[in-house]
């Protein structure tokens, strides 16, 4: 009834290939900004934006990066944590070589090495596919962990082995360090995230986006069809690597202030890609669902027995937690295998059609 | 004493007491009260920004209410350590619920301990950080180097002290540079030490190999650089065993390296599944048990019983005492465990290693409380006042009797620039069913370390100038 695009005329190409050819998607695109660049930074809590928004964000980014690579150009990749710390601990040598760089630059250089070392291993995938390649991307994780722990020169020798994060200003407002208020951090990954984001949405549906897609549905076909394997696959390597490096960036710098190598560990990797699945392969709004699912969804489920008056131990909740995650995870993929992204497509479809479910 | 006169009710006792103290008390380095507050004024005046944020603490508004102080406990329970984690939050909150109990509170404030669950993972603890601090969060002790790390520099934005206790970076014990962090009773650095003077008091360590096995993770490298530095002016060979957190239970390859290296001691920085599969293949390649030191993480009753009588000989370092003899542990049973307000699995559980060691962390923070309370004259205490109390805390064998601590540990005794206290550990032994303290308090190596210390604070602060420092001479 609301969600309709009957009586919306395309009169020029530019209006029918428009990102947002439906008005009401429009509109609800423009709430949403509105609704983050505005209204949360106003009335949104310390915990809020430093503990909900900020790593929802950084998570989307990652999951973004992700999903280039394995829901658009189907290779399955085990190594995002470790490209994420690619992103990291150059931004950290970076700022420790050029203190006078713009941190904001410094951040979105550290996403080109990362791409390069996905570069290099996304080789393999030339040759090898599906579990065969997740296993090397195994490999990178393992090694750059290896790196991360074992190069005194990555982490300025420090005798932590941890990296920690300088105070960094933007026009003269703290954007790292502990100074940072969560206010400006959460508007420059918010800004950051909306960029690249918007940046993602275009390529994929141009030319190189329907590239990976080729290659991800059938390669053989794609071949044939005049697109060069080498060239898709390591593009989508490497989009996905600056995507996750700048994630990862942006995680050390912007939220958590200090990282070790555990911090990039393979569960990380194995979160982000949960978040991936459970949101819907090949969908960028499904990366925003999926990490709001992992991530949002346990804080606030954390936070239940206390609202209600309840005296519980901080582990029991975990406990109930990790149940509850779970069983939703279940039920979800058993209800819609292609994750939520899909579910909320179907949820529009039948909007479209109501009152008339059999209209078409 | 001091300490039953402060827990009076009477606040016009309380008030006759703040009165009197004077050197004999805390006058560690100034002569009285009035000194020491002028002291502390000053050098805060010395730092604007420190200035600015005491004028800004003055607006905000006080989140506990008079009659409560706010102490979160960052516990994991959950996740891959929760063997250990578990009895350390258990020592942690029952001690405090026994002061509640037995005194109501401190100086007549109840303590509310809330637990928040970090998974030893650091995004969560940060989390928990975020979601306590704004509670009236009198201190944190992070439980995990990750999240000290990630702690201490938000803790002089935020005002509230951390107390890292005996992990985190060593770096810290340098009041000067770290204002706000506190590594009570000592730092891995000066553990590394005491365990080497150990060694060389039994045969002499000149000429020796010493084998150190570690978890390869910020916390085992941690002691990497004084092993280095100690091996050139002691006379002694360093061989070095890292152990990957996703090989801590099967290290059969690095103990391949044991037999070829051949050293004539081992020492471990190991924590979790990694010590008791290592105690267990140093059986296997016969290596004698008797010669292989695990640091105070590495010697906990979870680590040895499920070997039992196979780990006999073994040894670890330690700071707190062990069983339940203490008068405070039995103050614990009396009013928290029999009236089934603690969350032990049993009565048993009172008083094993990590238990204690948390015990410990919150008689160190009661007391910084206790002190805090002294020199300003509050009842509810804020985290700036708490980072004043740890400062100038006191813990000599006289007070630590006072606490039922007698024999307990060694004198912590802080100071403006000295944050970690006298910082002895003793070494015991495990004798197949318990452990038994074996050894009196070894005094680490402060003329070695010191320097190293304050040469990696200067460090650690050099690629931020704007780190917040205080000067104490």
């Amino acid at each position: 009834m609301f969600y309709r695009e009957a009586g919306q005329f395309k009169t020029s190409y530019s209006a029918d290939q428009a990102l947002l050819p439906i008005k009401q998607d429009r509109i609800g695109l423009a709430l949403i900004l509105v609704t983050a660049f505005v209204l949360i930074p106003m009335f949104g809590t310390s915990f809020f934006l430093s503990s909900i928004m900020i790593p929802f964000l950084v998570f989307a980014l990652a999951a973004v990066g992700l999903n280039i690579l394995t829901g658009f150009a189907g290779q399955l990749s085990l190594g995002t944590g470790a490209f994420m710390g690619v992103g990291a601990y150059s931004c950290y040598k970076l700022t420790t070589y050029f203190p006078d760089v713009n941190i904001i630059i410094l951040i979105m250089a550290s996403g080109i090495f990362s791409a390069l070392i996905g570069v290099v291993f996304g080789l393999p995938s030339l040759r090898i596919k599906g579990l065969y390649l997740a296993i090397t991307t195994l490999a990178a994780q393992f090694f750059l962990e290896w790196c991360f722990n074992r190069i005194g020169w990555l982490y300025n020798d420090n005798p932590s082995g941890a990296i920690e994060v300088p105070q960094r200003l933007l026009f003269g407002v703290p954007i790292t360090g502990p100074e940072a208020i969560p206010e400006v951090r959460y508007l420059v990954i918010l800004t950051i995230v909306a960029v690249m984001t918007l940046l993602a949405a275009n390529v994929l549906r141009g030319r190189i986006g329907r590239s990976w897609m080729m290659i991800r549905d059938m390669d053989i076909a794609a071949e044939l069809m005049g697109i060069r394997p080498l060239r898709a696959k390591l593009s989508a390597f490497a989009f996905s690597s600056y995507y996750c490096g700048v994630a990862g960036a942006l995680m050390v710098f912007c939220w958590i202030g200090s990282a070790e190598v555990e911090t990039f560990d393979i569960n990380h990797s194995f979160l982000i890609l949960f978040m991936v699945i459970i949101g819907g392969l090949g969908s960028l709004t499904g990366c925003f669902m999926g990490a709001a699912f992992i991530w949002v969804l346990p804080v606030l489920i954390r936070s239940v027995p206390s609202a209600l008056g309840i005296d519980m131990l901080a582990a029991t909740t975990e406990h109930i937690n990790n149940i509850v995650i779970g069983c939703l995870i279940i039920f979800f993929l058993i209800v819609e295998p292609h994750g939520l992204a899909r579910l909320w497509q179907i949820g529009k479809e039948k909007l479209r059609n109501w009152p008339y479910p059999y209209a078409n | 004493m001091l300490g039953p006169r402060l827990r009076g009710d009477d606040s016009n006792e309380r008030k006759i007491c703040l009165n009197t103290i004077n050197v004999p008390v805390y006058g560690t380095r100034c002569s009285n009260l009035e000194e020491q507050m002028s002291k502390t004024i000053l050098s805060k005046a010395l730092i604007p920004s420190l200035a600015a944020v005491v004028g800004l603490a003055a607006f905000a508004p006080i989140a506990q209410a008079e009659d409560t102080m706010y102490m979160p406990s960052m516990s994991y329970r959950t996740g891959p350590f929760a063997g250990g984690g578990t009895p350390f939050a258990d020592g942690y909150a029952d001690y405090f619920n026994m002061l509640n109990e037995r005194d109501g509170g401190i100086g007549g404030v109840k303590i509310i301990v809330e637990e928040c669950e970090t998974g030893y993972n650091t995004q969560k603890g940060v989390e928990c950080y975020e979601a306590t601090k704004d509670k009236g969060a009198l201190a944190y002790s992070p439980l995990s180097t990750g999240i000290t790390l990630a702690l201490i520099p938000k803790s002089s934005v935020d005002e509230i002290p951390v107390l890292s206790m005996g992990y985190g970076l060593s770096a810290a014990a340098q009041g000067e540079q770290f204002p706000w962090t506190f590594v009570y009773p000592t730092t891995y650095w000066n553990q590394m030490s005491s365990i080497l003077k150990y060694i060389d008091s039994n045969g002499g360590i000149k000429g020796k190999k010493i084998g150190f096995i570690y978890l390869d993770v910020g916390y085992g490298k941690e002691p990497i650089p004084l092993l280095d530095s100690l091996s050139e002016k002691m006379g002694f060979e360093v061989a070095k065993f890292p152990v990957g957190g996703k090989e801590m239970q099967n290290q059969s390859a690095q103990w391949l390296n044991v037999r070829k290296e051949r050293p004539d001691w081992m020492i471990m920085w190991g924590w979790g599944a990694m010590n008791p599969a290592a105690v267990k293949e140093a059986v296997r390649n016969r290596y004698p048990l008797d010669r292989f030191i695990g640091n105070w993480w590495a010697g906990s009753h979870n680590d040895l019983k499920a070997i039992g009588k196979t780990g006999k000989g073994y040894l670890a370092a330690n700071f707190t005492g062990i069983g339940q003899e203490f008068g405070a542990v039995q103050d614990i049973l009396k009013h928290v465990v029999e009236k089934g307000n603690s969350k032990v699995a049993s009565a048993d559980d009172v008083g094993n290693v990590l238990y204690n060691r948390g015990m410990f962390n919150a008689v160190v923070l009661a007391e910084a409380i206790t002190v805090a309370q002294a020199m300003t004259g509050k009842t509810a205490i804020t985290g700036a006042d708490m980072r004043v109390g740890l400062e100038n805390i006191k813990l000599d064998q006289a007070r630590l009797k006072a606490l039922g601590l007698e024999n307990f540990t060694g004198d912590v005794i802080g100071d403006c620039a000295d944050h970690e206290g006298a910082g002895s550990i003793f070494l015991q032994q495990w004798n197949g069913e318990d452990w038994e303290r074996m050894t009196d308090l070894i005094e680490p190596m402060n003329d070695t370390v010191r320097p190293l210390l304050e040469e990696a604070a200067a460090e650690y602060v050099s690629d931020k100038p704007d780190f917040t420092s205080q000067r104490c001479r």
